[in-house]
């Protein structure tokens, strides 16, 4: 190792560096962003191995300098470098990196647009979407089938290949929804139904969990998203509906009760359960919100949740 | 009577909680005691009282700041390394849910509004009246009450912990998480009182500093001849002003809701939470500005001193750091993409927050073709400064991968995102606080650091930093979410977090060496005689160390930037020495007691607020309400230095 | 006194300026003064955001449209409009060195002042008699909030304005007493700025 502080600095910083991107890219299935199973994930990783690059190129170009400039121009008696202390103009150089930063804004920025845009619309234009509606209460995931009729707690089965169009809502503090292996995040927030579209591509059991603090129990928020081939799927749902116990609204009012549980099945649950939490925490007061909750099957939705958003604090 | 104190005991000591309180309780009143004694023993509570609690000194004041700082940053560190403690193991059980919550709000809360903050006011008070050529700021009682507001609010702040209990919903606070259904106890209250008690003292700090700079500068000092670092003040001061209003009203309406019932963010009766997390974060990002933006100045200064070389660009340093005051503005949206606002309002705020990076990135340029060509000398400011640069590139680096909004649907609220922070943080504020802390501490104390033990502190810190957060961007991809007490052993994540802890311990060994270093310079530290030990270039370097209660015997007439070194190097440094014709009678503002009362009452009234105890609150209020009367009426408040007192002290400083 | 003012690194400034500017430390702390102004405007806009917001936020209960009686808030805003002009006009008369006639404008004002807090006292208490108190909905603690934070801030000016008639009884006018007079009418004015926003965003809106 050189005797110069700062190039020794340097050399291990840029050590641990080189160990971090060795470890996020020759990385194990534990990583569960970088190895997504479905059409969702994979377009955010695109985005975050482009960001990557472009930052990349970035801190490869200013260490590189860093390095240079620090151990050519260190102050020792028979250095020989150039000394120009009064040098401190240079409309060329400055103009050049004005310029650089803004390419790179400009290209991950349109990337970035495309993207954003991309995400709102499902991921699977020609199969018939699903939906399941996600309510999180302190601290237990409800996930509410409109079109099946059947409802679960803490965990949630989709059938693979199928775009599921997550409508989420919270009747407790504002929560997170979060499949990392499927895709990025949403809010669920008190009197609002926001939408998040997610599609599996394997059968597997992917880890959720809650991603915004909800107090005591925040850290064991935790639920499992089951996909399986869409027949056994169909199965499931008749199964459920001919089995499992009636989801109440005293049973309802029951689970909303601050704990832990682990998972539940019902075959069934009062129809206007989410249409009625949504309203009650404050849907009514948001023009358009409450047209975006799916009815049951038979009903169609009126607007987009674009146009919902537009009423509020945003 | 036993019961009933029994009874007290539990309800506002928390008694029933364990040893975690008992420790602090005990080692609050060992410290309490231990004070106490030492200032009677050594016939120092007069000494006390007139030399630094009725202060309006700004270069005492900045001291104040600077101890309090380094004495939070101590709380919020042990707060860290009690989180790391838990977080090594998974399913670890040495805290549980609720003390842990409460310690990372803390942690968060702490480091931000009560380590960052004042530390950057201390650079401000001690720096920006020397570089201007002011006798002080604009506004000297009010900077003594700002301080006062800030101490008593940190102090409401840190009670909490052994006094009712600690907040526990995060440095963030969100509605309704933090309203009374879910929320019953006074912790949040005193996240909310505390806050506000020192933002008034920052808005104020904001007025003060702007007019300082705008209307107390020396002849000659042009705004274009201004040092870089009080135009970062200036730049951090405008966000205080246009932002700090948005959190005034935040806290102000949770805390109504909390206190008097009212519906802004609760979840019946048409409350909007949504509301607040905006009102939050219009201030909550460009905050994070206001620190950096300091530390930058801190760099600039620095790294032109140490090139022993003119600073690369100073126009273009200049409009950088005025179009990140005004873009920062425009940002928050990018701390909740995942609220699904729409592709439009994520769009455009992940290209504004993108496009920060641009005027950033010139300030790296510049401050790299500075040393271009320069004389580098490695001293513990430029060490922290070049690590700096390093450090916060990838901060910045993974803000602007944070910044690509469908991108940040998988980084938001993980670790990823606890990385990215803490690097901005520490390779940013923190880095730069202390070789702001070193540059100037000569000038303070007329004393240097120590550089050998100061070399340790820093290696050990860099080292330790790496170890502990570079490894958490990786766990954020393994989907590890920030603000979990605990976690279980299967998902992978045990080894990277047992490394980070012991990253966060390095710091934390690194923070002892830092405090040993003070300790043993004070002591055996070299003596700074000439009263410019860097060789520097502004105008505070021609005056002695420590520099006289006012400042600039004769006001100097500027003439240029870098005004002191180029008088060095063409050999005219008589020309900013005081001539004895010139010296006059000095008016400086008379020390007042009655900030650090009207500190008091404001603590007061928020510990009345804090438990509903509205007499004590109006009591408070009513002492706040006196201060102001009184100052009103108040017209004999400048005393007088007379010139041959003046004269008297610069000669035997030798500057006659 | 021209130490003080070199105090700060300030020249002496023109004398024929205004007497409020006639040192320069006066002259800095008016700049203090609109840089204060400047974040209390904010402030408002805070609340005003957050008011509109919640406008629509009844919960049941009474609208702007059920409450709001415009010959209640048409009397508040004429009278507090008044007040700014005879303000401004014991400005006017400060300047001019007119002491009597300036402790009397500022007298008046001060008694408009007064008049202005008692009707909007008086029109919260009705309110909160029928029923309509800030914890009955989130619209409801909007508009407290926001209308209240004014009128408090009125009720200090009030006190503010009764403490410096006092000082100029006592010490005349000298350059501190009459920029304190210029300050605490600005504060006035920038009160009546914002209730002429309140009076359209608020009462206007509400019951059109
Ligand atoms: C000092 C503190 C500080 C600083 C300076 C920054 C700077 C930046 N931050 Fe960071 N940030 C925080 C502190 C800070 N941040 C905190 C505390 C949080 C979380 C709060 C919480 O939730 O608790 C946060 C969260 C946060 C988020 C929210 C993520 C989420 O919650 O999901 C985002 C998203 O966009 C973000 C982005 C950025 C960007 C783009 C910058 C930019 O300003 C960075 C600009 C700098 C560079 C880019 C490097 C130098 C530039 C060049 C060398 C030029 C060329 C470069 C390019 C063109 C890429 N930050
Ligand atoms: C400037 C700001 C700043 C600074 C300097 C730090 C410094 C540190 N932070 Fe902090 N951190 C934040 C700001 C900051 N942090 C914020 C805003 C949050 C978010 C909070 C929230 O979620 O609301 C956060 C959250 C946060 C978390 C995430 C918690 C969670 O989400 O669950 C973690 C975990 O590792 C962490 C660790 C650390 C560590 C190890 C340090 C180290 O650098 C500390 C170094 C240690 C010392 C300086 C102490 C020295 C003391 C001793 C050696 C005495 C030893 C005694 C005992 C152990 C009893 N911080
Ligand atoms: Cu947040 Cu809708
Ligand atoms: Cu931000």
């Amino acid at each position: 190792m050189p005797r110069n502080p700062a190039r020794r600095r340097i050399i291990s910083t840029a050590a641990v560096v080189t160990g971090l991107l060795w470890l996020a890219t020759g990385c194990g299935p534990e990583y569960l962003v970088l190895h997504p199973v479905g059409p969702v994930g994979r377009q955010e990783l695109n985005l975050i191995v482009l960001s990557t690059i472009l930052v990349l190129v970035v801190i490869v170009t200013v260490f590189g300098l860093l390095f240079y400039v620090v151990w050519r121009y260190r102050d020792k008696p028979d250095n020989s470098a150039p000394y120009r202390p009064e040098w401190s103009e240079s409309r060329k150089l400055e103009i050049l990196w004005w310029a650089i930063p803004i390419v790179i804004v400009g290209i991950l920025g349109s990337f970035t647009v495309k993207t954003t845009y991309a995400l709102v619309r499902p991921p699977e234009q020609n199969v018939k979407p699903l939906t399941v509606q996600v309510v999180s209460l302190n601290w237990k995931w409800l996930f509410l089938y409109p079109d099946q009729h059947v409802a679960t707690v803490n965990y949630c089965e989709i059938p693979t290949g199928v775009p599921v169009q997550f409508e989420l809502t919270a009747d407790a503090p504002m929560n997170s929804f979060w499949v990392p292996q499927l895709g990025g995040q949403e809010y669920l927030m008190p009197g609002m139904a926001m939408q998040l579209w997610l599609q599996a591509d394997e059968p597997a059991t992917y880890y959720g969990h809650g991603a915004n603090f909800t107090g005591e129990g925040f850290a064991h928020d935790e639920f499992r998203v089951v996909a399986v081939p869409a027949s056994d799927f169909q199965e499931w749902t008749k199964q459920l509906q001919q089995s499992a116990p009636a989801l109440t609204q005293a049973g309802y009012e029951q689970l909303k009760k601050p704990g832990l549980m682990g998972t539940a099945s019902y075959g069934s649950f009062p129809p206007e359960l989410f249409k009625d939490i949504v309203w009650t925490d404050g849907g009514r007061y948001m023009p358009g919100m409450m047209d975006m909750v799916s009815k049951p099957a038979g009903m169609t939705n009126a607007a987009t949740g674009m146009n919902a958003m537009s009423g509020m604090g945003h | 009577m036993l019961s009933a104190l029994k009874q007290f005991g539990d309800t506002y000591l928390m008694w029933q909680e364990g040893p975690l309180i008992w420790i602090s309780d005990i080692l609050i009143l060992v410290t309490l005691i231990a004070i106490v004694a030492a200032l009677t023993y050594f016939k120092k509570w007069k000494w006390l009282w007139k030399e630094w609690l009725t202060t309006v000194d700004h270069k005492k004041i900045g001291i104040m700041y600077l101890i309090c700082a380094l004495l939070m940053f101590f709380r919020g560190g042990v707060d860290g390394l009690l989180m790391r403690t838990q977080l090594a193991f998974p399913n670890n059980t040495f805290l549980d849910a609720e003390h842990y919550d409460q310690i990372f709000t803390t942690h968060g809360t702490i480091m931000i509004l009560f380590m960052a903050m004042p530390f950057i006011f201390a650079l401000f008070n001690i720096a920006v009246p020397l570089q201007i050529g002011a006798r002080d700021v604009a506004f000297p009682y009010l900077n003594a009450i700002s301080f006062w507001l800030f101490f008593f609010a940190a102090l409401l702040f840190n009670i909490a912990f052994v006094f009712g209990g600690s907040p526990d919903a995060g440095w963030t606070s969100y509605p309704p998480l933090t309203e009374l259904g879910f929320d019953p106890g006074p912790g949040e209250n005193f996240y909310l009182l505390s806050l506000q008690i020192s933002g008034i003292g920052t808005i104020a700090t904001g007025i003060n500093f702007i007019a300082t700079i705008l209307k107390c500068r020396a002849p000659g000092m042009t705004l274009m001849r201004m040092p870089l670092f009080t135009w970062a003040v200036l730049a951090s001061s405008i966000i205080i002003l246009s932002v700090f209003p948005a959190l005034t009203v935040a806290l102000a309406l949770l805390m109504l809701d909390r206190i008097f019932g009212t519906h802004f963010f609760t979840i019946l009766h048409g409350g909007n939470p949504m509301m607040f997390v905006n009102l939050f974060w219009v201030w909550g990002h460009p905050e994070v500005y206001i620190v950096v933006l300091v530390a930058f100045g801190v760099y600039s200064e620095v790294v032109a001193t140490f090139s022993r070389k003119r600073i690369f660009g100073y126009a273009s340093m200049v409009a950088s750091l005025m179009a990140i005051t005004v873009v920062g503005d425009i940002t928050w949206v990018h701390h909740f993409f995942t609220m699904g606002a729409g592709p439009d309002v994520n769009s455009f705020f992940a290209v504004t927050t993108m496009m920060v990076g641009i005027p950033t990135g010139v300030k790296i340029f510049n401050w790299l073709m500075t040393m271009y060509q320069g004389r580098i000398r490695l001293t513990l400011p430029m060490l922290w400064t070049l690590a700096f640069i390093a450090c916060f590139v990838i901060a910045g680096a993974t803000g602007v991968m944070l910044a690509a909004a469908p991108a940040d649907y998988q980084f938001h609220n993980s670790y990823f995102l606890v990385a990215h922070f803490h690097q901005a943080l520490i390779g940013g504020v923190v880095f730069g606080m202390l070789a702001g802390m070193y540059y100037w501490w000569p000038k303070m104390f007329g004393f240097k650091l120590d550089e050998r033990l100061g070399r340790w502190a820093f290696w050990l810190y860099n080292i330790g930093f790496y170890v502990c957060f570079m490894p958490q961007y990786a766990l954020g991809l393994m989907g590890m979410q920030r603000r979990m007490y605990t976690y279980p052993a299967g998902m992978g994540w045990g080894t990277l977090n047992f490394v980070s802890t012991i990253g966060a311990y390095m710091m934390g060994v690194a923070f002892l060496v830092i405090v040993a270093q003070v300790l043993y310079s004070i002591k055996y530290g070299e003596r700074d005689v000439t009263g410019d030990p860097w060789d520097g270039r502004t105008l505070e370097w021609s005056l002695p160390s420590p520099v006289p209660h006012y400042n600039f015997a004769v006001i100097p007439t500027v003439t240029g930037r870098d005004m002191w070194w180029t008088l060095k190097q063409e050999g005219r440094t008589e020309e900013l020495r005081p001539r004895p014709e010139d010296i006059r009678d000095v008016h400086m503002p008379k020390n007042s007691g009655r900030p650090f009362l009207m500190g008091v009452a404001f603590f007061v009234a928020g510990l009345g607020f804090c438990f509903w105890w509205y007499g004590l609150a109006v009591l408070g209020l009513l002492g706040v309400a006196a201060c102001l009367l009184l100052r009103s009426f108040e017209y004999d408040d400048e005393h007088e230095i007379p010139a041959e007192e003046i004269r008297h002290v610069e000669a035997s400083l030798g500057r006659l | 006194m021209s130490m003080t003012l070199e105090r700060s690194g300030v020249r002496m400034a023109s004398p024929d300026r205004p007497l409020e500017y006639s040192r320069p430390l006066e002259s800095t702390r008016i700049f203090g003064f609109w840089l204060f102004m400047a974040t209390d405007m904010l402030l408002f806009a805070c609340l005003f955001a957050t008011y509109l917001i919640l406008v629509t936020h009844t919960d049941g209960g009474p609208t702007a449209r059920d409450l709001f009686d415009v010959p209640g808030f048409t009397a508040e805003t004429l009278i507090l409009l008044t007040s700014s002009f005879t303000g401004g006009l014991a400005t006017y008369a400060m300047r001019r060195r007119r002491l009597g006639l300036t402790l009397s404008l500022l007298a008046v004002t001060m008694l408009l002042g007064i008049a202005f807090v008692s009707f909007e006292a008086s029109e919260f208490i009705h309110y909160a008699h029928i029923g309509a108190t800030w914890q009955r909905s989130a619209f409801l603690s909007a508009f407290f909030t926001l209308v209240g934070t004014h009128g408090s801030h009125v009720s200090l000016g009030i006190v503010w304005m009764l403490s410096i008639m006092i000082q100029l009884a006592r010490r005349g006018l000298t350059p501190v007493t009459a920029r304190k007079v210029f300050i605490v009418n600005l504060y006035w004015h920038f009160l009546d700025v914002v209730w002429v926003f309140i009076f359209t965003v608020v009462y206007l809106m509400g019951v059109m």
